[in-house]
């Protein structure tokens, strides 16, 4: 099913008040792929998002998805194909309940009662939501906010998902639980963060934005790896690839700093090297 | 500022009162709305020194209270929060009237005061039976009616929305607040003047978040037109009856002061 691929050749987006924020940005992501867009604040990921839906069209350059230019007239066909959640669940749950939430798009779409509900009823236990339903949103946690704005797009059938920042305020539990849904997704995933672990565990490919510029694109550990490229870029290795904190103070980003724990023989440091 | 909040936390409570499963509660919301807007039509065509005939109407709410379950200290505590708002109407009437309507031995009472009173009682009546119909029909049901009986759709979702963000906009400024709050060490602060640009912000802010939602509706195929799926409901026996009885109930009480004739029916006198 290559035709769900999402193509971005040359891409330039200026804003009204003259600042460039993407300055040539080329990509090409596969059916099925899971590709993580980092970057330092201001780098341009989250206008790079924007135009994957069209909400924002490029001053320059063209984006294909699926085979469709993303062009005026193809706008609704692109909203489906796209599902996008936001940073922020509060502005993507915005009707009286859960329920009326997840049936927002498919009713937009024009699908019949019978057909919205049971999307709506598919979404929510794709995200393991059920329970939720009939739940005005200001009644949720952060956690299940998160949950209940994918089940918004699921009910649409989207091919390709798109995620800003999706770990952003959640607590240890809830992030493993959201990582460990997206896991299981077969959709083309694309994915902005901070949270460089999250990346790890999820997306195989990375590509790194700096200035409106793709730094780097390829597999994600080797881009990772690459310490001078993620120094350039305002960004560090994920926790999980640094050292051990206490017998290897070499890897610390700031020398300096002394450890927080005593080195050897303590009830705290007891992993094999 | 954490009165604020309080108050707030309240009226997430008033959402799941309306969660509630009591034979008021699976009534068709319209028979609710329309009743309530009966109950206050008739509540305020009283005459200005009216307050005797107004009594039997406190049974209304009290009925629906008891059926409906609902903690009467809670709506007390809300129906408080109105009170002075409509003193402030009604206090300058015993400056105004001074004609004498009543001789209680010694005490002469104005026109002024009773007609303060009455306004009084007129905004306890109004408030509770709203406060009520929300407790027991649920905000989006309540404008699900209204819509069905006719208010046009703009103003349905205008009001949809109003209600979901209000806990969101809330919630921003009662964090601004609690900053400046915090770094004001008791003192007033900047004063007036840092309130300006503290509500310019929040203005800002909210601007921002509309865009945002703007966003997430179009994303999701919006395109003008707001569809909703109506939940179930049906104008059957049970909404005819209950309608039926509260009206007969409020045009009887409307016409005849109750209060007075039972009065009569025990001293014997006739005016």
């Amino acid at each position: 099913m290559s035709h769900h691929k999402v193509e971005v050749k040359n891409l330039r987006y200026v804003y009204p008040d003259g600042t460039v924020a993407l300055h040539d940005v080329s990509f090409r992501i596969h059916h099925g792929e899971s590709v993580a867009i980092v970057g330092a604040n201001g780098a341009g990921k989250s206008t790079l998002l924007l135009h994957l839906n069209g909400y924002l069209s490029a001053t320059s350059g063209e984006i294909v998805i699926g085979g469709t230019q993303l062009v005026k007239r193809n706008l609704t066909e692109i909203r489906r194909t796209v599902g996008m959640v936001f940073q922020d669940p509060d502005d993507q749950l915005f009707m009286p309940t859960v329920f009326d939430d997840i049936a927002f798009g498919p009713l937009n779409m024009g699908l019949a009662a019978a057909e919205v509900e049971s999307r709506v009823t598919e979404a929510l236990e794709r995200v393991g939501a059920a329970n939720l339903r009939n739940k005005p949103p200001y009644h949720l946690s952060g956690g299940e906010k998160k949950r209940v704005a994918i089940a918004t797009v699921l009910s649409m059938l989207p091919e390709i998902l798109v995620l800003d920042e999706p770990t952003n305020g959640l607590d240890p539990h809830a992030r493993r639980q959201l990582i460990a849904l997206l896991q299981a997704f077969h959709h083309t995933r694309i994915v902005t963060s901070h949270d460089l672990d999250m990346v790890l565990d999820m997306c195989e490919r990375t590509i790194v934005l700096q200035e409106g510029r793709v730094m780097a694109d390829g597999p994600t550990l080797e881009i990772f790896g690459n310490e001078e490229l993620l120094k350039t870029c305002r960004l560090e290795k994920p926790l999980a690839m640094q050292g051990c904190p206490i017998c290897s103070p070499g890897s610390r980003i700031m020398p300096e700093q002394k450890p927080l724990v005593p080195r050897h023989g303590d009830k705290y440091h007891d992993h094999d090297h | 500022m954490l009165a604020i909040d309080g108050s707030f936390l309240d009226f997430k409570q008033l959402d799941l009162l309306a969660m509630r499963q009591t034979a008021i509660h699976r009534l068709d919301p319209r028979a609710k709305v329309l009743t309530t807007l009966l109950f206050i039509i008739c509540v305020v065509s009283f005459g200005r020194y009216e307050i005797s005939a107004m009594l039997p109407f406190l049974i209304y709410p009290m009925v629906l209270m008891t059926v409906g379950d609902l903690p009467g200290g809670y709506l007390l505590r809300k129906i408080l929060i109105v009170i002075p708002f409509a003193l402030v109407i009604g206090i300058f009437n015993p400056v105004f009237d001074r004609q004498v309507i009543m001789q209680l031995g010694p005490f002469e009472i104005w026109g002024g005061w009773i007609s303060c009173m009455s306004i009084l009682m007129r905004a306890i009546l109004t408030t509770s039976v709203a406060l009520i119909l929300v407790a027991v029909t649920g905000f989006p049901a309540t404008c699900e009616a209204l819509e069905k009986l006719g208010m046009p759709k703009v103003f349905t979702v205008q009001l949809l929305f109003l209600y979901r963000y209000i806990f969101v906009l809330t919630d921003e400024s009662v964090r601004t607040s609690r900053a400046r709050q915090l770094r004001t060490f008791g003192r007033r602060g900047l004063g007036i003047r840092q309130f300006g640009s503290m509500i310019g912000h929040l203005l800002l802010r909210t601007w921002n978040r509309a865009e945002r939602i703007h966003m997430a509706m179009l994303a999701r195929g919006f395109s003008g037109e707001f569809h909703t799926t109506h939940r179930q409901s049906r104008f059957g026996r049970e909404e005819i009856v209950f309608m039926g009885g509260w009206i007969t109930f409020f045009a009887l009480f409307r016409v005849y002061n109750a209060p007075q004739l039972l009065g009569r029916l025990f001293t014997g006198t006739m005016p």
